[in-house]
């Protein structure tokens, strides 16, 4: 099976570097699958699940936002927070729900609609998570 | 002329310095290595926006839509200069060496005409500027409870200049900061992040491919701006960083040295003046057994 290097880096380090053969991750308008040869594309990332299919099995990483870069035999994950869904814990849920709560709420005008989102986006993916 | 003891107490104080710069030595040492781990982890990350960034804003920079931390305000005369320093002395030049910079770059301004104002982050900077500049400041940042510099630092401190930008504090922003170039030399930096700039990281491969953009350019470009900036902050902190323990390293280094040098030439004059007292005595007493 044709496989494609898949990189997933966070600013502070990279989390994962390996050969996948397919990659679904939460683009902003929607998810999608990047498989090898696929289009060079960049795609901006909602909060949301990233799995990757490999030869050792599947993984699935949680990623709060970011983008992607996708071009042919590469995917590279530019995730702004990003963890194994295995750490995410109960804490964890509670502080990131708090955070964007209290930036929903100071949000100007403009920025509204995008924390909203953001927001919205972030609690669906943590409670299907945890399964609160 | 010091008396022995005068000497003696002098030499054991110089020596409990030098235990003291001994171990801020070694303890730089440490960080430095940790720090310089930090600022290697962050490169790929770093890389890759820049270059992700360049290509975006080749394509979409020249349209007449771009957007205004790209294109700019179009005019330039308000700067914001973020001046980055250590919360500790302690570490040669390092903090001078930026407030120079700054002072320099701010004078330079205030003599064209162009208004300055000033955001500090760490203290050490905040005081060296405070002296002549302090009529600038607008703001400060202060670092001094954190251990370990994270991305959610630099994220604040980005989040902080973006909505002054869009509050139309200012045109300009330039960071200034001390790239590490290797433990004796850091290099302090004045980088411009607002209009954005992204030097093209030169990759041949990327260059010639066409890319899809979802949702659309000028919104990935959006999403993006904010995060590259928030990004060459982080990366700004983290040179920092490694050059302050590098500065401190080297400085304890001297420090250390100076002290042994100091050391060898008291033990010299202590035994001096030791064995001048034994001579004397001698004198006193053989004059005084012959003069029996």
């Amino acid at each position: 099976m044709a496989t494609m290097q898949f990189d997933l880096v966070s600013p502070e380090r990279r989390l994962a570097s390996m050969e996948v053969s397919e990659v679904q991750i939460p683009g902003a308008d929607g998810d999608l699958t990047a498989m090898p040869d696929h289009a060079p594309m960049i795609t901006t990332l909602r909060p949301g699940v990233l799995k990757v299919s490999g030869a050792d099995g599947e993984k699935s990483y949680f990623v709060t936002g970011g983008f992607a870069d996708v071009a042919g035999p590469s995917a590279t994950i530019l995730a702004e927070r990003a963890l194994p869904i295995e750490e995410v814990t109960g804490e964890l849920v509670e502080e990131l729900i708090s955070a964007s709560e209290a930036k929903k709420a100071e949000a100007s005008e403009a920025a509204a609609d995008v924390a909203a989102k953001y927001h919205a986006d972030l609690t669906a993916t943590l409670d299907a998570i945890v399964g609160r | 002329m010091p008396s022995l003891k005068d000497l003696k107490n002098r030499i054991e104080s110089v020596k409990s310095t030098r235990k003291i710069t001994k171990a801020m030595q070694m303890v730089a040492a440490a960080k430095l290595r940790r720090a310089q781990e930090a600022a290697e982890a962050a490169r790929p990350y770093a890389d890759r926006m820049n270059a992700v960034m360049g290509g975006l804003a080749s394509a979409v920079g020249a349209s007449e839509g771009a957007p205004k931390l790209l294109a700019g305000t179009g005019e330039d005369t308000v700067h914001m200069l973020v001046v980055m320093t250590a919360e500790r002395g302690l570490c040669g030049g390092f903090n001078s060496s930026i407030a120079r910079l700054a002072r320099q770059h701010a004078q330079k301004l205030l003599a064209e005409g162009k208004t300055v104002k000033i955001l500090t982050v760490g203290k050490k900077g905040r005081e060296q500027l405070k002296r002549d500049l302090s009529a600038h400041m607008v703001g400060h940042v202060d670092l001094g409870d954190v251990k370990r510099i994270g991305y959610a630092n630099a994220a604040d401190i980005a989040s902080d200049v973006l909505s002054r930008f869009d509050e139309g504090e200012f045109d300009i922003a330039t960071i200034f900061y001390n790239r590490f170039e290797s433990v004796i030399s850091q290099i302090p930096t004045a980088t411009q992040v607002i209009p954005a700039s992204f030097e093209d990281a030169g990759e041949d491969a990327d260059s010639g491919t066409l890319y899809d953009y979802e949702p659309s350019e000028e919104a990935v470009l959006e999403d993006l701006l904010p995060r590259g900036i928030a990004t060459q902050i982080f990366t700004a902190l983290l040179e920092n960083a490694a050059s302050e323990q590098g500065a401190r390293m080297s400085a304890m280094d001297n420090a250390t040295r100076n002290a042994g040098e100091m050391i060898d030439k008291l033990t010299i004059e202590f035994n001096r003046s030791r064995q001048a007292v034994i001579t004397n005595e001698l004198i006193e007493i053989i004059s005084g057994a012959e003069a029996l």
